[in-house]
């Protein structure tokens, strides 16, 4: 009931602010004391910006096939360049440098699995809320469908989208957000059923708010805790997802390679020695899905209300 | 004289939180007789709840009994271990919580839960632990209990539940038994209901009784003497019929004086101002002063426990104003 | 006095319905039944204007759900409620939510009757801004306003309601109803949640608050000394009847249905000296099955054959009080 609960016993803290509250500063500090999320939290930081900053950090451009040097084919990690440059992770058949290539793969994977993820939050919330909120007719309508979505693996439902609309980046990012979406839509349901009951909502009814305003402005931020940790592990998944797609060549074009696709293009030569253009973007998708999920751990165990801290 | 059952010797417990260390009990002690019934009053946040749980060693991390000492039959048993701890827990010393389901295991049917709470204490045949149950079921109240072995919990209603939980607290005839706010959760007739069983009982038994609740007139018909208790310190211990006619402290005066039987139909409560100070952030000197009409500057030492009549004791440096009232706002 | 709130009739049941499985098996031949809940049952009751009216009960007696229906935010399953003479669930568009506005609720439970994410100045200044009664200009001076009020400091509006005790918070949720300009309040259980010095300030508060706004309460409370203290007439109600009605002082001098003198007579007050409980036996009835005839029959101590069969009419006794009971026709 009151904020600090301990043997069940309400310590009424009044009138001054002394309570431990989920704000983005106490969730930040619970979150780098334990170590392993830390570490989550640094893997996910690095990735980040080597991401964003791949034009600038790159030392090369995989893409711009005129800075390739077919001579440095299948060089392998650490060889020198015939100008002098070294290639860490080694280079591809075409001569790309790998580090370049995970770079700008790790772009590919974030965004779009990031951009996936943020559109099938928006439409999962907004679904799982008005179900909640109208109830009966609506809420059975919805659910049924997520119910529906849901019975089916994701990968499935990917595959079967991109068979139906082609290839592209966007029409991935469509595909992953129509695989997802319905999970957002049934966990918000849950927390906003329990939302609906409380008397704030039913203040708000008494007041003659429209039922805009009230999902909107009252449901949805008090629904937020649990969405963050699902969506944080989703992103997870989602990048798997898309790395599968990509592997199993319906993802995103030659043009754009994601870690997946990396992946693809290196799986033959994997056996004949050639090892570097397979398992190094395939460590990266590792530590990144890594990193995702020790964060997301760590954050549904400081968001859950029930457990002490 | 004999001596005492029960002896809490300035008991403090404090709880290590991250936003500072709240002092929820703060040195506490009273003493309680071999069937005595004691009532422990104070509002949220007084550490009523706490001092009851700390009796039994139940406070739980960030809290723990700092110092103190709680003797019962001369074993102090804030120093003992665990295991000796858990002999004395429902055998010689029972507790009922507000929530019956603080007792009640939802999955269990009663009748395994209660046989397991004899055979926890005593080894018996499952037959004569039955019969035991079968004993203390009807003793609270309960008809046919046969029946009512068989269910579970979620088949009974609030007040049924409550009973049950005084059962298994009666199971292995304890010396004494404290009772945390069992009935403020019960509809008045209900409520009505256990509290005839318990004065029954307590009468028949001989069992000491603590018992913790808010509700000053339940305590003031059941017990033989009070304590008020006031952000973690007990600030009035006298006889039941002394603290409700002649209260020496002004928080119980207030207290009184704002139930809304002991005002004119109609006219504005007398009302204590000012709210209960945060036990993270106490006051220096006496904790009510900012809400005290008799505060002056003296208040602001912390005063000590002093018995100003006979048996009746105030933790209050204007106690022998008696006639001062508590605030009346228009 | 005129009537300002007309409850003619109204009852409400809540249908647990069968689901899919259930049906099948009912089909089947299994005996399967809708659990209904009769939470209440046609109750007549009419509030004057300015007067508070004290709704006394215990759990399931429907005093909530009958509070609910008064501030529109559940309908009736039958019969009407009229706010100033007009049917609130036959309401649309701007004549619904002025009449909406009118009637507020001030809620038990003051952990959750705020939401917890907006500050005070927000939660209450929304509504004054949505519906006109200010310019959001002028919101912070309106809510200072409404805060001084209540007894808060204005300065508060900034702060969450988390910041705040269970006492300043109800007041937040009183300023909050206030802002929109009510004419009548129902408070169900407003005081329950608090301690009983906080209590007394929030009760002190509410007398207030109906000199300086005139207005009209409907005080729902189980609380049978706070009821006594603020109303001007009560309606005991049992099982979702009211079986009893009259002025307070009446009442709770000479009450004249069994089951409110036992509620009287059982209620502890602070006296000096042990008193012996004596108690009506038996357990509150769920309202799934409610005993047929006169709910009240298998707990009371007067209970003869009628009792159990017929229904007794809530019939006036005396000027102005009105009793459910088939002793009351005995002479």
């Amino acid at each position: 009931m009151s904020d600090t609960a301990i043997n069940g016993v309400t310590l009424e803290e009044p009138a001054i602010d002394a309570t431990p509250r989920a704000s983005l500063r106490n969730v930040l500090a619970a979150l780098l004391e334990d170590r392993l999320a830390m570490l989550g939290c640094v893997l996910v930081i690095l990735t980040a910006i080597a991401a964003i900053g791949a034009p600038w950090i790159a030392p090369q451009n995989p893409y711009d096939l005129g800075s390739l040097d077919i001579l440095d084919g299948g060089l392998a990690p650490g060889s020198q360049s015939m100008s002098g440059r070294t290639y860490w992770l080694g280079t591809d058949e075409q001569g790309r440098d790998m580090l370049s290539a995970i770079l700008y793969g790790l772009r590919v994977s974030l965004t779009v699995a990031g951009l996936a993820t943020l559109i099938a939050l928006a439409i999962g919330m907004a679904a799982g809320i008005s179900a909640a909120y109208f109830g009966r007719f609506v809420d059975t309508i919805i659910m049924r469908i997520v119910d529906l979505q849901l019975g089916f693996p994701s990968i499935l439902i990917a595959l079967i989208l991109l068979a139906v609309l082609g290839r592209g980046v966007d029409k991935v990012i469509i595909a992953l957000v129509l695989a997802q979406w319905a999970y957002y839509a049934r966990v918000v349901r849950g927390s906003a059923l329990v939302e609906n009951q409380k008397d704030y909502v039913a203040a708000a009814r008494c007041l003659a708010l429209s039922n805009t305003r009230i999902m909107a402005r009252h449901l949805l931020p008090n629904c937020l805790s649990p969405l963050i940790v699902v969506a944080t592990v989703q992103i997870a998944h989602a990048i798997s997802l898309e790395a599968t797609l990509s592997f199993l060549g319906v993802g995103v074009p030659i043009t754009e390679p994601s870690l997946g696709l990396l992946i693809a293009n290196g799986y033959d030569y994997l056996l004949s020695g050639r090892y570097w253009v397979a398992v190094f973007p395939g460590v990266a998708l590792l530590l990144i899905i890594v990193g995702v999920n020790l964060v997301g751990d760590r954050l549904r165990d400081i968001l859950n209300p029930r457990l002490a801290r | 004289m004999t001596s005492p059952l029960l002896q809490v010797e300035d008991l403090c417990t404090h709880f290590f939180t991250r936003a500072g260390v709240a002092k929820a009990v703060d040195g506490v002690s009273f003493s309680l007789a071999r069937g005595e019934i004691l009532g422990l009053v104070g509002e949220s946040g007084s550490g009523k709840s706490v001092t009851g749980f700390s009796i039994l060693g139940l406070v739980d991390p960030p809290g723990r009994i700092v110092t103190g000492r709680v003797l019962f039959d001369g074993r102090d048993l804030a120093s003992l271990d665990d295991e000796k701890l858990r002999a004395i827990r429902g055998k010689r010393i029972a507790m009922i919580f507000q929530d019956p389901m603080m007792t009640l295991n939802p999955v269990l049917r009663i009748d395994t839960q209660m046989v397991e709470a004899v055979l926890a204490h005593s080894s018996v045949s499952r037959q004569a632990a039955l019969e035991r149950c079968r004993q203390v079921l009807s003793m609270v109240g309960i008809p046919a209990p046969d029946e009512r072995l068989a269910s579970y919990p979620h088949h009974f209603s609030g007040g049924m539940r409550q009973r049950v939980a005084i059962a298994i607290a009666l199971l292995h005839e304890p010396d004494l038994i404290i009772a945390d706010e069992p009935t403020t959760a019960l509809d008045v007739t209900i409520q009505a209901q256990i509290l005839a069983e318990v004065q029954k009982l307590a009468a028949q038994t001989g069992t000491a009784l603590i018992w913790i609740s808010h509700d000053l007139a339940v305590v003031s018909a059941l017990a033989d003497r009070i304590a008020v208790m006031y952000a973690g310190r007990i600030v009035e211990q006298a006889r039941a019929a002394d603290v409700i006619e002649a209260p020496l402290h002004p928080y119980t005066r207030g207290l009184i004086d704002s139930v809304p039987s002991r005002n004119r139909r109609g006219s504005p409560l007398r009302q204590i101002t000012g709210m209960a100070p945060s036990i993270l952030n106490l006051p220096k000197g006496c904790a009510f002063r900012l809400r005290c009409p008799r505060a002056d500057s003296v208040c602001l030492e912390a005063p000590s426990e002093v018995e100003h009549r006979p048996s009746q004791w105030a933790r209050c440096f204007h106690s022998h104003l008696a006639d001062a009232r508590a605030d009346v706002l228009a | 006095m005129t009537a300002i709130m007309d409850i003619a009739g109204v009852s409400k049941r809540f249908v647990h319905e069968l689901d899919t499985a259930e049906r099948i098996a009912r089909a089947l031949g299994a005996r399967v039944e809708e659990r209904t809940v009769h939470a209440v049952e046609a109750v007549d009751l009419t509030i004057a204007s300015g007067e508070v009216l004290g709704l006394v009960g215990e759990s399931g007696c429907g005093k909530s759900t009958l509070g609910r229906m008064v501030a529109g935010l559940l309908t009736p399953s039958e019969g009407a409620i009229r706010f100033r003479g007009a049917d609130i669930a036959k309401l649309t568009g701007k004549a619904a939510r002025e009449s909406a506005l009118k009637v507020q609720m001030i809620f038990q439970d003051p952990m959750s009757s705020l939401n917890p994410r907006l500050r005070v100045g927000t939660i209450v200044g929304e509504a004054p801004v949505v519906h006109s009664i200010v310019t959001r200009a002028e919101r912070d001076g309106y809510v200072a306003e409404m805060l001084s009020h209540v007894g808060l400091d204005p300065e508060m509006l900034r702060r969450y309601p988390h910041q705040f005790s269970g006492g300043q918070r109800q007041r937040i949720g009183i300023a909050r109803a206030l802002a929109v300009k009510p004419e009548f309040l129902v408070c169900d259980e407003a005081v329950a949640a608090l301690d009983v010095s906080i209590q007394a300030q929030v009760l002190n508060l509410f007398m207030r608050l109906r000199e300086t706004f005139d207005l009209t309460y409907l005080f729902i409370s189980h609380d049978l000394g706070v009821v006594e203290h603020i109303s001007d007439r009560i309606a005991v109600m049992y099982l979702g009847r009211i079986v009893e009605e009259g002025p307070t002082e009446a009442i709770f001098a000479a009450a004249n249905h069994p089951y409110t003198q036992a509620l009287l007579a059982e209620r502890p007050v602070i006296a000096p000296g042990k008193r012996q409980f004596s108690t009506i036996r038996g357990e509150i009835p769920s309202p799934l099955k409610p005993p047929p005839g006169c709910h009240f029959h298998p707990r009371c101590p007067h209970a003869f054959a009628r009792c159990r069969t017929e229904r007794p009419a809530l019939r006036e006794i005396a000027p102005g009080r009105l009793s459910a009971c088939h002793l009351n026709e005995a002479s």
